[in-house]
């Protein structure tokens, strides 16, 4: 029998089922990335000053599951009608779109703090932008390492 | 898909100024657009993109929900007690479907 021969038709399929693979997979590693959520940002608030601090962005230092982890978000505010967080965004920079959330909330919600849950496909970091009744941006960042994938599948 | 059932969860009743936790949960596939099927072809994206939260006809809190929301989408947030009446909670389906609920709460 000719070693050669068999190897390379062996490696022959190999490489063809390894295409066959990489090109399954390929759209599902099209991810956002940093610029997309800079981007993301500048469609709503080009330009404007950003702070940080006021805002508390709670996500797992490490998930277990990508599918289902939980994120909150608490900003400090009087919640009166002269003084509240109108909006709340959140973005992933490692995600096939970089968008995750908007809130809105109202003076009658007492305080601004609201949670959801994301789906993450892979490590990446969370960022989120409040913005005050004034007009004026906080921003928070938190990195959420993840063990498995929450995508495709 | 079966129908998207919400579950709410408020308290029957505060007292005037008690900040109170509201839960909410609807079940929903939330197809993320991004997943084929075994034919290779891309599942379309049918997700629920808004969530709003009323109290006696006045917008208390409002959520817009991306393809990165986690199926059976779960939304929390917060109400300052003021007046006894109802809430009404509402899913916006990408499919055009709008699903409700509602939850009386009685402020002493």
């Amino acid at each position: 029998m000719d070693m050669n021969r068999n190897l390379s038709r062996r490696a022959a399929l190999a490489s063809g089922a390894l295409a066959a693979l990489a090109a399954a997979l390929a759209p599902r590693f099209a991810l956002a990335d940093e610029k997309m959520v800079a981007d993301e940002i500048a469609k709503l608030y080009a330009g404007k000053k950003m702070d940080a601090g006021k805002i508390k962005l709670d996500v797992p230092q490490i998930a277990e599951n990508g599918l289902v982890v939980p994120v909150s978000v608490d900003v400090e505010s009087p919640m009166t009608d002269a003084d509240f967080v109108k909006a709340v965004h959140i973005w992933a920079d490692g995600n096939p779109q970089p968008g995750i959330a908007s809130f809105y909330f109202s003076p009658d919600c007492g305080k601004a703090s609201a949670a959801t849950r994301m789906r993450l496909a892979q490590t990446q970091n969370i960022v989120c932008v409040a913005e005050m009744s004034n007009g004026a941006l906080f921003t928070a960042k938190a990195e959420v390492k993840v063990t498995i994938g929450g995508c495709g599948g | 898909m079966a129908n998207p059932t919400p579950r709410v969860r408020v308290p029957k009743s505060a007292k005037k100024g008690e900040m109170i936790e509201i839960k909410t949960l609807i079940s929903h596939e939330m197809e993320s657009g991004q997943r084929k099927d075994s034919a290779g072809k891309t599942i379309p994206r049918q997700i629920i993109n808004k969530f709003v939260a009323e109290f006696n006809g006045k917008q208390v809190f409002a959520a817009d929900w991306h393809p990165a929301i986690s199926a059976n989408p779960y939304q929390s947030f917060f109400y300052k007690a003021s007046e006894s009446g109802e809430f009404k909670f509402s899913w916006k389906d990408d499919n055009g479907q709008t699903y409700t609920s509602t939850a009386k709460l009685d402020v002493a």
